[in-house]
């Protein structure tokens, strides 16, 4: 690893952006939260247990989650067309696999648990802040959590690894160019999603790994204490 | 333990092999781990979580308040704020019922008082057979986070006593977050509103009973 | 709470008995809107946003603008697209999916509101007769439906509008260069289109309602106006109304209008 590499911020190679959370933002909603990693701002609204329809979608065994993310218009500078794309599609597929692990669906046969995932600033690192709103939101609905789910992204910048890419460093074209692997797992280290795209060695990945671990710990602190001071 | 806690998913409440895990909680080795976001409790060795928000959680014996959905054969639908559909049999209800004019008993969207008598996979069953339970002819219904209803109640009722006497209304609390208020002018009705919604707003803090108190008489003559 | 639990008849009997006297839950007058907040300046990539609190109810107002060929029946003008997005994250009654009635109306009618007072000078809006013109996209999303996101929105456009600030364009490339943003303001009329939508329950007219409210809503009008003049009106649901009701309504807004406008004009500036 280069030791001199600088960021473009002139954050360390481990250092997450300046983090904000926020309980209850959706008056609404059951749960809902609003979770901020340097300028990406996700909110998340969680309406349920309910009743789903249609009947035949329901299973009898446990509770179906239904997570929907999707970016605003005006979250990027290039405006986007409102819509579903295919991007926000297995997105919101990769963040239902990603919360629910630790929920216990059981509790609730027949029934829907919505979440709700809107992304109204876009600077890198989407998807987790979605889910890290969303485990917050999840958890405000009194939703039953055997543990909370803490994401980030970590990024190989030519031969660099640092923690949480900002869109600067996402773009990066030098060397080996950048490498983004986002990572949600629990706070004793459970991966409940990992996704990769770019160019990197075994060894390097395992690096990479443990650097989440050590930043979702980071990250799980902040939702901690977001949930404790909602009740002040 | 002595205090209450905010308790958050995954964190160990206690440990110690003493303990016993009760409701949102679940034992993972000697730790008592809590499973939901609340205020964690101890009550001789037995640990729970009271969750502050969320949707309600239904239980045999709670008096709800239901708004009829749908008419049935043999009884009505009610929606009672669950996921599962709450349903009043004709069999429960204390008087005759002509099977072919059942709304003329209940109708769709009339607002009910009513209290669990059982909850199977079939859903929730609903009756009317105790005093204090029928229809709701005129009023106020106030909605609030289903978890606050025990401090609206209070202590044995101490809290509910107090607002019920300072605002001239008969309330009637329903464990599913829904509140009746009857009184013989809108005023005190929108009165006894308002400091069931100050309850609702406030935080698990102590001292509520006093600022209550305040509220109540700073708030008198409007 | 799921949707059904709204609004109970009874309820609806007391809002309307206590109406009958001028009053309401909240102790606000027939006439009178809820707290109103304005952030302006709360979206990094968007060229002017704002957030609007009404009460309880909250939307976000995101301006972004492109360069593009103007349309052929007005090769010197510049375009206005508005958009409004019900999100199901700020109701329990909006789901994903296509919009449907409700959000393409609230977009048309808040549309009509900018458009027709001219708010917004497109002929300056012009770069290159026939060829380059700006569009202003206007996108509009809900975040906590509690009554009123129609008024509420427009608030939000007209400030979104005030504090935005356009891109550079790079005429050579034929490129915006999004995120370089030049002092120059997009050219607004001294005239600030607001539309205020007064709700018939029973007997009365009201005006900001909450959801409990707008559910007993039993006609509404929704009136876009600068204050001199009216630029657009819609009546929407089933009741109908007698001609002196349309005329106690305009006067209604018109009252309104200058309330509003004194509450919200700090921001605007």
């Amino acid at each position: 690893m280069n030791k001199e590499f600088k960021r473009i911020d002139g954050r360390k190679l481990d250092e997450i952006r300046e983090i904000k959370a926020k309980v209850g933002v959706i008056p609404n909603a059951d749960g809902s939260a609003m979770f901020q990693t340097g300028k990406t701002i996700a909110i998340a609204a969680v309406y349920g247990p309910k009743k789903m329809h249609p009947q035949h979608s329901q299973d009898p065994a446990k509770a179906t989650l239904r997570c929907n993310y999707n970016m605003i218009s005006f979250s990027v500078k290039d405006r986007i067309r409102p819509g579903p794309s295919r991007r926000s599609t297995e997105i919101s597929k990769i963040t239902e696999w990603a919360l629910e692990p630790v929920l216990i669906l059981d509790d609730f046969p027949n029934m829907v648990i919505d979440v709700h995932i809107n992304i109204l600033q876009a600077d890198a690192g989407t998807r987790c802040a979605g889910i890290n709103a969303a485990s917050l939101a999840l958890a405000q609905a009194g939703i039953p959590m055997k543990k909370l789910i803490s994401s980030i992204s970590i990024g190989k910048l030519d031969k660099t690894l640092v923690v949480d890419l900002n869109k600067a460093e996402e773009d990066f074209e030098e060397g080996e160019g950048p490498t983004d692997i986002p990572i949600s797992m629990t706070e004793d280290g459970k991966i409940t999603h990992i996704q990769l795209d770019g160019k990197i060695t075994k060894e390097e990945l395992k690096k990479a790994v443990e650097m989440a671990r050590k930043a979702c710990k980071k990250i799980y602190e902040v939702q901690k204490k977001a949930l404790k001071e909602a009740t002040k | 333990m002595s205090e209450r806690k905010v308790i958050t998913p995954g964190e160990v409440i206690v440990s110690g092999n003493d303990y016993l895990p009760g409701d949102g909680t679940e034992k993972r080795g000697e730790d008592i781990v809590a499973l939901k976001y609340g205020l964690a409790e101890e009550v001789n060795k037995l640990i729970r979580v009271i969750p502050l928000s969320g949707v309600y959680s239904p239980r045999r014996g709670n008096i709800v308040i239901g708004k009829v959905e749908n008419l049935l054969l043999n009884g009505w639908v009610i929606d009672i704020g669950t996921a599962e559909d709450g349903f009043l049999s004709i069999t429960e209800v204390p008087r005759y019922v002509n099977k072919n004019a059942l709304d003329e008993v209940l109708n769709i969207g009339d607002m009910v008082v009513l209290k669990i008598i059982s909850i199977n996979k079939r859903g929730i069953d609903l009756t009317l057979k105790q005093r204090g339970l029928g229809k709701i002819e005129e009023g106020l219904i106030v909605t609030i986070n289903p978890h606050k209803v025990p401090r609206v109640i209070g202590r044995e009722g101490s809290m509910i006593k107090m607002i019920k006497e300072a605002t001239n209304c008969s309330i009637t609390v329903g464990q599913n977050g829904l509140v009746w208020i009857k009184g013989d002018k809108i005023n005190d009705e929108i009165f006894a509103k308002k400091a069931i919604e100050f309850i609702n707003k406030k935080p698990y803090l102590d001292g509520l009973t006093e600022a209550v108190e305040k509220f109540l008489k700073e708030n008198k003559n409007e | 709470m799921t949707e059904k639990m709204t609004s109970p008849k009874i309820v609806g009997e007391r809002i309307k008995e206590y109406l009958k006297e001028g009053k309401r839950f909240d102790g606000r007058k027939p006439e009178e809107f809820r707290e109103i907040k304005i952030e302006t300046g709360v979206s990094q990539n968007a060229e002017g946003s704002a957030r609007v609190k009404v009460g309880k109810t909250e939307i976000l107002v995101g301006i972004k603008m492109n360069v593009g060929e103007p349309y052929p029946d007005s090769p010197e003008s510049g375009n206005i697209i508005v958009t409004a997005e019900l999100l199901p994250l700020s109701s329990p009654r909006y789901e994903p999916g296509p919009p449907k009635f409700p959000a393409i109306e609230l977009g048309r009618v808040l549309d009509r509101a900018i458009r027709e007072s001219k708010f917004i000078d497109l002929k300056k809006l012009c770069i290159k007769k026939g060829e380059k013109v700006w569009t202003i996209f206007i996108d509009v999303y809900s975040i906590n439906d509690d009554g009123n996101l129609l008024d509420a929105a427009n608030i939000g456009i007209v400030a979104a509008l005030k504090t935005a600030r356009i891109p550079k364009y790079d005429e050579k490339e034929d490129k915006v260069l999004f995120g370089e943003l030049t002092n120059k303001k997009i050219p607004l009329s001294k005239e600030i289109p607001l539309s205020i939508t007064a709700h018939k329950i029973g007997d009365n007219f009201i005006i900001d309602p909450t959801k409990e409210e707008e559910d007993l809503s039993e006609t509404r009008i929704t009136v876009g106006s600068t204050g001199e003049h009216i630029c657009s009106l819609q009546k929407g649901e089933i009741a109908p109304i007698e001609i002196k009701e349309l005329y106690e309504v305009l006067d209604l807004v018109e009252k309104t209008y200058k309330n509003i406008f004194k509450k919200i004009e700090k921001f605007l500036k």
